[in-house]
């Protein structure tokens, strides 16, 4: 609350707008109203939402709900705003109160700080990245990742419906969930391949479509509405698709590159100089290549909820970097579900670390005021530090293990050797730290991260074993 | 090696708060003529840039001392021409000869904080961690987050990045001097505290347990032998270190009378403005202002104050010890706060820091000390539009030292250190047993009463016969909690002495 009169970011001003636009207007213009640039563009649950919203405003503050009043911001207006997500934050709470029933892991030590629930809940709670979209920025990821966390919950344990049913409604608030929808569909069709019809399960989202779409069905087709919602030609590509294979630009001669046209303010247009551009069909083509390995291993090999839950870590990260129009915020999808499985393994949580920190990194030009360059460096600071240590002391004994294994690097999932091919590796490591005694933890630690990092890569590419759960 | 990662999480904890108060108003932002505090720093900067060192105190055409004239000792002045001239490398406009008055931007809003945050960082943060570490018969655990509710206690941080001062580079280099003093290196303690006095004056509530302590070491070593020395040596480091300060001032009688003029205002009268002080709580019922002359203010004043400070000040002379010392600075400070002449409610900041020292010890009455003393600037803070920071500090303050120390369940007679009293009393009145329980109610007491004062404070409108009703009604509430707390604080250290010798006795 002591960011309440922090800079805000556009998402404050296209909320208010939202409030607006549910309040002063009937149903059948929300999708069309167009005074301010921000249009409506989440799907109808969010609306609604912020219709309810729009009735607790009116009492802080009667003038923002006026469309007209473009950039419209008070104290008051501020105040409510930021109430309102801390409120809605409430389920965020309570899925990770859920999420930490249903973790297991090993109860190393007996103080509380040191049990994975306890981890897990500051990792999740205090994550950087929520933290500085939600409560600085400005946006209500807390109570949407809830949703989506609450979700995982009831997969974990085993109530399918509820889980399908909490998804179904989740994609409804916010379409960007779409990204990890296959891991649901494989998961759940291959729960009740056999047992159940299929039908059974399926008639859990046309129901939910219904409802949410109904009233705009009826008033409107509903092709438009989608073409409105889901953007798909006006907007810009991917950055990070431009970062993978943009490298190559530096070597271009500036004064021969012609000026990319762009279309004036936030949102641009670029037309590559040197690369073709990229459609999006194409993008949908390479995402859905970077998902099948994930979603194979799901239907062929599967591994309970933890495989799911890797799944659906492994989709959004490949939508997040083939994806059309993503956010760097969608970083998140990732993180969050990740930091799941980073109390339960070793190996995960070194993956964890290395995830969260570039992560959260990758968040910093969200905020670019000076008065907030402290706020998020000392905040990622405080995450990055926490999560190492406490996920250091969690796995206190894998890291022994490792330094007494010397020369035979030994794999902590399943106790197997790893191909002959890293024997040597490993080897050379360790003799680099020093060859009496145990060598320095902090340059161990490192060595460990790297070589699980490179062995986790490994492992996908090879297709290995499967992991014991 | 886990504790240094744990102490590094409270550090960055503790920064992150204090930037994101500062994010909020600060004193007198967009009031002029006058604004505030923060213009004042501003000024001193801008007089102690463009002026040579003779003009700094004195009234002149350049320096108008009613605008805001330095009143502090030298060594705030050295520290504003410091800040001065990083402003002249980034911006000379914010501190140029009569032009800059008044200057209020974001830019220089960011600079004045960062040199806030870069003074905290090097002096007071690093004593509270060194502090915490140096505790003895505690666990790693309780040393951590003792540090955890030092560095959140709200008064500082909302007066330092909020009202906007600098307490914690002066509470910094005296808690310097009590990690100095108590560990037995007691020239350095001196010279820290002596930097302390030079850089606000104020500090000299702190001073008696300080020469008290040092003179019963003294006295301890033997006044012919090593006492002696010992005595010599404190002594001419006392004297060095103030000639080092006042070097420039020392030129000329004229020059030091003027800054001491403008040091000890003693023409400004018993009281300014509403402060939880006896004086200002009296003047509701009876107006002395208006009753006695000045004079006869000045030396009441001084008499009740030093008859309130003396039993403890020579408990510590005979017998010197690390926690009668603690603890005796809280009894002085207090006393001072309360009797004393001029006091602003801001002092109250020199009490909390060495009830803060003593939170491990007696962790339900310093939470509950540290609460009354931030309420106690309600009235300060609600100027300066801080309800916000200040409710959410002290709600994270009050979580913090509730799950650290377990302070409810730390309400025997025991653990307040009030056993040994109880059990004198019990001597003469065989029926008082109930002390704890008496205490725990007047703690639900006073803390519902903060809760509705602070309620009727933000949401009423004071009737118009008596508009400054509520801010009165604070200092009334804080200084009969004051009271209360100075009773029991001497109580502990008079009767902590005897329950040692009874020990030694037993033993």
């Amino acid at each position: 609350t002591g960011n309440w009169r922090s800079l805000h970011s556009t998402d404050f001003e296209v909320h208010r707008n939202w409030l607006a636009i549910t309040h002063s207007l009937p149903i059948s213009q929300w999708y069309y109203e167009a005074t301010s640039e921000w249009t409506l563009d989440y799907p109808p649950f969010f609306a609604w939402f912020e219709y309810i919203l729009s009735h607790v405003a009116k009492y802080f503050d009667q003038e923002m709900l006026n469309v007209h009043n473009v950039n419209y911001s008070s104290s008051r207006t501020l105040l409510f705003q930021r109430f309102s997500v801390i409120f809605t934050d409430a389920l965020f709470v309570y899925a990770v109160h859920e999420c930490c029933k249903c973790i297991g892991g090993k109860e190393v030590g007996k103080e509380l700080t040191e049990k994975p629930k306890f981890i897990l809940s500051v990792l999740l709670l205090w994550n950087f990245g929520l933290l500085i979209v939600d409560h600085i920025h400005f946006q209500y990821n807390g109570f949407l990742f809830g949703l989506m966390l609450l979700s995982i919950a009831r997969l974990f344990q085993k109530r399918h419906m509820e889980g399908a049913f909490l998804f179904a409604v989740l994609l409804h608030f916010k379409h960007i969930y779409l990204y990890v929808a296959p891991a649901y569909g494989v998961y759940l069709l291959y729960q009740y391949q056999g047992l159940w019809s299929q039908t059974n399960l399926s008639s859990v989202l046309p129901p939910i479509s219904c409802v949410a779409l109904g009233r705009l069905l009826h008033l409107s087709t509903s092709g438009e509405l989608i073409v409105n919602m889901w953007y798909l030609s006006d907007k810009n590509n991917t950055k990070y698709l431009f970062t993978l294979i943009g490298l190559k630009l530096k070597f271009l001669d500036p004064n021969k590159i012609p000026k990319a046209s762009m279309t004036s303010g936030l949102v641009q247009q670029f037309q590559h100089t040197v690369l073709p551009s990229v459609t999006p069909l194409a993008t949908l083509i390479c995402t859905l290549i970077a998902i099948l390995p994930s979603i194979f291993c799901l239907w062929f090999k599967p591994q309970g909820p933890r495989g799911f839950l890797r799944c659906l870590i492994l989709c959004a990260l490949s939508s997040f970097m083939f994806g059309w129009h993503v956010h760097e915020k969608a970083i998140l999808l990732a993180i969050l579900p990740m930091s799941l499985l980073s109390v339960g393994k070793a190996g995960d949580a070194s993956v964890f670390l290395i995830l969260t920190t570039t992560g959260h990194y990758s968040l910093f030009p969200l905020l670019f005021t000076a008065p907030e360059l402290p706020i998020k460096i000392l905040l990622m600071l405080l995450f990055t530090i926490y999560s190492i240590s406490s996920l250091k002391t969690l796995f206190r004994w894998s890291f022994t293990l490792v330094t007494q294994a010397g020369v035979q690097w030994c794999d902590l999932h399943s106790l197997q050797l790893l191909p002959t091919g890293f024997k040597q590796f490993s080897s050379l490591s360790f003799s680099s730290s020093g060859i009496t005694g145990t060598p320095s933890p902090l340059l161990v630690n490192f060595v460990f991260l790297v070589e699980t990092g490179f062995s986790m890569l490994v492992r996908l590419v090879l297709n290995s074993q499967p992991q014991v759960i | 090696m886990e504790k240094w990662y744990l102490m590094t999480i409270v550090v960055l904890i503790g920064l992150t708060v204090r930037w994101t108060v500062s994010l909020n108003s600060y004193s007198g932002a967009g009031k002029p003529p006058m604004f505030g505090d923060y213009e004042a720093q501003r000024h001193w900067q801008e007089i102690t840039f463009n002026l040579p060192v003779k003009q700094w105190y004195f009234n002149s055409s350049d320096n108008n001392l009613q605008y805001w004239g330095l009143d502090y000792p030298p060594l705030t002045a050295y520290h504003s021409l410091l800040c001065a001239y990083v402003a002249k490398f980034i911006n000379p406009d914010w501190i140029a000869l009569h032009t800059s008055r008044g200057y209020e931007s974001q830019a220089h809003k960011l600079f004045m904080r960062s040199t806030v945050l870069i003074a905290d960082l090097l002096i007071y943060i690093p004593a509270v961690v060194l502090y915490c570490c140096c505790l003895k018969e505690i666990s790693t655990k309780k040393k951590i987050a003792n540090a955890l509710c030092i560095l959140l206690y709200p008064g500082l941080i909302l007066i330092d990045y909020g009202h906007f001062q600098y307490n914690s580079v002066s509470l910094g280099f005296a808690l310097w001097g009590v990690l100095g003093v108590s560990c037995d290196w007691d020239l350095l303690g001196s010279l820290a505290f002596c930097l302390a006095i030079n850089y606000k004056q104020m500090e000299l509530y702190h001073s008696l347990p300080f020469f008290c302590f040092l003179l019963g070491k003294c006295f301890k070593k033997g006044l012919k032998g090593k006492g002696f020395v010992l005595l010599v040596k404190l002594a001419c480091t006392v004297v060095a270190s103030f000639i080092l300060c006042w070097l420039p001032f020392f030129t000329e009688r004229e020059q030091t009378l003027q800054v001491l003029r403008r040091l000890f205002p003693v023409d400004r009268g018993l009281f300014e403005d509403k402060v939880a002080n006896i004086w200002c709580s009296f003047s509701v019922l009876l107006k002395i202002k208006d009753i006695l002359p000045r004079h006869i203010q000045l030396i009441m004043s001084f008499c009740v104050t030093f008859l309130s400070l003396l039993p403890a000040c020579i408990k510590l002379t005979l017998q010197p010890s690390s926690k009668g010392f603690k603890f005796t600075l809280v009894s002085c400070a207090l006393s001072f706060f309360l009797f004393s002449f001029q006091v602003h409610e801001k002092s109250i900041l020199l009490v909390s820091l060495p009830v803060c020292l003593v939170l491990s010890d007696i962790p339900f009455m310093s939470t509950w000390f540290l609460l009354v003393s931030t309420f106690s600037m309600l009235p300060l803070l609600l100027k300066d539009e801080l309800l916000m920071p200040s409710v959410a500090t002290t709600m994270a303050f009050f979580i913090a030292c509730v799950t650290s120390f377990s302070i409810f369940e730390k309400t025997s007679e025991e653990e307040l250190q009030l056993k040994s009293f109880s059990i004198s009393v019990r001597k003469y009145l065989p029926c008082f047993t109930f002390l704890s329980r008496i205490i725990q109610y007047l703690f639900l007491i006073s803390v519902i009463t903060m809760v509705l004062l602070t309620l009727m404070t933000v949401t009423l409108d004071p009737p118009q016969k008596l508009p400054d009703l509520f801010s009165l009604l604070v200092c009334f509430v804080s200084c009969l909690n004051f009271l209360f707390f100075l009773v029991y604080f001497n109580i502990i250290i008079m009767w902590d002495s005897k329950n040692g010798r009874n020990q030694k006795k037993i033993s």
